[in-house]
């Protein structure tokens, strides 16, 4: 019998019971859904991910105060104090490759201003900090070169602490906020950025000059970062290499004791949240792939009975001429059409969820190709094994025995 | 025509030709002798009717014939050809081109139209055309008086109708022999006798030879020569004396109901 004969044959048998292949085909339906879904919620976490880190800036190299202490006791991480400005003054002169560096200290105050006041995170640094996050002023402008040299009394306000203390969308530039009891004028507000990946709110900060912080409000010398922001092209590896070399010719370290600092690229940062979000993906994804292959033992199942009901067909077909090969592949193509017609209407839905999701519960989801291709893959290739064995079992059928059974 | 089964008429004529013809069924500890060596021939145009009580071998004989299942031994020419060694596959296509079967009880296909029923085997003879397979089952089934029931269901139709679709199925590959198993067993008198007419028919105007199997003495009747089995032997071998005529008995029963 021709493939053509063979696939119409498949089809009316499967519209002779159609109750019974929707609830079969339902099965591979969901299993497919589920995988396309879970794939695709997993697919967008990354993706938007990875546009933070992109936002963020990738050619961006942290430097942090390492973790100090002798002896038994161990203290937290910046708890030494061994990172200066003059470590970042150095790095700036001594290595190639540098386009914007800015030494950074934080500390958690309140800050009051004549409407209300806000505890947030303050953050010290250079005048470069804005050209390495890429962070424009709403209003104003950031501060300069000459207010962190002069440790002015200037501070730029993220949005959301603009909207604590002023009121939100209102320029509060000119006004004076106190911190710690000083007098702080509002040099400009920054555009809001949103939630970093780590899920901490970015515009819920006060940016001042660095030295401004270790003078006015903590009374140190040290700092406990120094951001670094890389021409474009420059290898980060070979950079953070040669930063931390020249941290302990700087802080005097003697080969084989640890660095007391701690040298990071956010592409390594970036790669540790995507591997969490990718296990997260396979993880769900398998979940799916289990109902995916329950589904396919319901048309396995579905498939057996249908052997054993239509014995008395098969074989009067094998009465009237057909061979073995032609019965195999009648019950082979019943169960591939049955898994990819699920298949099939699994993808559709599952579009349709992914973008209900996108929708509704505001998740990126991403339906990827590739996430398509496989599955209706799998789902062929579930038609073919699962449909193998009771095909077989068909086409193995005695003709005279297939026609006296009752 | 009548041949004298048993021996010694074996020759290119014969449609069927067996020798020794031996079946036995290995239930484990027990050993069923279904068939324990017939030797016969059956002549082109020949209506044999195989008889005997259940248990006497003539169904499992009638299989053997069918190449529905193969003999434990002896020999099996079909046209000529010795189809007792041959392969599945070389069955399937014997079964197909050289052999129309008729089944007790219809063996139709549910919810599928007469049209497409009798199409079946040309879906399995090779290529043929849609059109052309339309055609030659709508010919068939026009040739069994069904002409005007092509798009019905088995169970739109009355069981002697669904005895002629069968035998429409049987005819549509133009086979040199028709096996009938019972074909009378699941109709009632009148509707028996019809069909024996159509059998008669075909074997008179078309010379289709016929082997069918029944255990009514006088369904046998409307054949040319009868076959009894017993105990998995023949046990007689002889042409009918006085034939029945299916045209003339079915003529008579409208003249009663009239």
């Amino acid at each position: 019998m021709s493939l053509l004969m063979t696939f119409v044959v498949a089809l009316k048998a499967l519209r002779r019971n159609a109750m019974r292949t929707a609830l079969t085909a339902l099965g591979m339906i969901i299993g497919v859904a589920a995988v396309i879904v879970m794939v695709a919620i997993g697919t967008g976490a990354s993706s938007s991910i990875q546009k933070q880190i992109q936002s963020a800036g990738s050619n961006i190299v942290m430097v942090t105060a390492g973790s100090g202490g002798f002896g038994p006791v161990r203290q937290g991480q910046g708890a030494v104090t061994t990172l200066t400005a003059d470590d970042a003054e150095a790095i700036r002169q001594e290595i190639p490759g540098i386009r914007y560096i800015s030494p950074g200290l934080n500390t958690r105050t309140q800050v009051v201003a004549t409407a209300g006041n806000w505890n947030t995170q303050v953050q010290g640094a250079s005048a470069d900090l804005a050209a390495i996050r890429s962070w424009p002023a709403q209003f104003g402008s950031f501060f300069t070169e000459e207010d962190v040299t002069a440790a002015r009394k200037v501070v730029v306000l993220g949005s959301v602490v603009r909207d604590q203390l002023f009121g939100a969308g209102v320029d509060p530039t000119g006004e004076i906020v106190r911190i710690k009891n000083q007098p702080f004028q509002v040099i400009g507000v920054l555009t809001s950025k949103g939630q970093a990946a780590m899920g901490q709110d970015q515009d819920d900060t006060v940016l001042m000059p660095f030295t401004t912080v270790q003078k006015k409000l903590m009374g140190v010398q040290h700092v406990t970062n120094i951001t670094v922001s890389a021409e474009n092209g420059v290898p980060l590896d070979t950079l953070s290499d040669q930063i931390a070399a020249l941290l302990r010719t700087r802080h005097k370290l003697q080969p084989g004791t640890d660095d007391d600092f701690l040298v990071r690229t956010l592409e390594e940062m970036a790669s540790v949240l995507t591997s969490t979000t990718s296990t997260m993906t396979y993880l769900l994804a398998g979940i799916a792939a289990v109902s995916l292959i329950v589904g396919g033992i319901g048309i396995m199942n579905i498939m057996l009975v249908s052997v054993t009901e239509r014995t008395r067909e098969i074989g009067l077909r094998l009465a009237v001429g057909a061979r073995d090969v032609d019965v195999l592949m009648q019950f082979l193509v019943e169960s591939i059409v049955l898994s990819l017609a699920g298949g099939a209407i699994g993808i559709a839905l599952g579009f349709g969820i992914s973008y209900g999701v996108q929708r509704v519960m505001q998740w990126s989801a991403m339906v990827t190709p590739s996430a398509v291709a496989m599955s209706f893959g799998v789902a062929a290739a579930i038609g073919v094994f699962f449909g193998f064995y009771p095909a077989r079992k068909a086409a193995r059928l005695n003709p005279i025995d297939a026609l006296r059974y009752e | 025509m009548s041949g004298q089964g048993g021996g010694g008429l074996q020759g290119p004529r014969s449609v069927i030709a067996v020798r020794e013809l031996t079946k036995t069924y290995d239930l484990g500890e027990l050993q069923v002798h279904a068939l324990r060596g017939v030797s016969l021939d059956v002549a082109p145009g020949e209506f044999v009717a195989l008889t005997g009580p259940s248990g006497s071998g003539k169904s499992t004989f009638m299989h053997l014939l069918g190449c529905l299942d193969r003999p434990t031994a002896g020999q099996y020419v079909l046209n000529g050809s010795d189809v007792s060694t041959l392969s599945s596959r070389d069955l399937a296509r014997v079964r197909n081109t050289e052999i129309g079967f008729v089944f007790q009880g219809f063996n139709l296909l549910s919810r599928t139209s007469a049209l497409e029923n009798v199409e079946l085997p040309l879906l399995y003879a090779g290529k043929i055309p849609a059109s052309e397979r339309r055609d030659r089952a709508s010919e068939a089934l026009k040739s069994v008086g069904l002409g005007d029931r092509l798009g019905h269901h088995p169970n739109q139709l009355s069981g002697g109708q669904q005895q002629r679709v069968a035998i429409a199925r049987a005819l549509v590959n133009n086979p040199t022999l028709l096996l009938a198993d019972e074909p009378t067993g699941n109709l009632d008198t009148r509707t028996s006798i019809e069909v024996m007419g159509l059998f008669q028919k075909l074997n008179i105007e078309r010379g289709i030879t016929i082997v069918l199997v029944t255990h009514e003495a006088d369904i046998a009747e409307y054949g040319t020569r009868v076959i009894a089995f017993r105990d998995g032997m023949v046990k007689s071998d002889g042409a009918v004396a006085h034939r029945r005529d299916a045209v003339i008995e079915v003529a008579r029963l409208r003249e009663q109901a009239a």
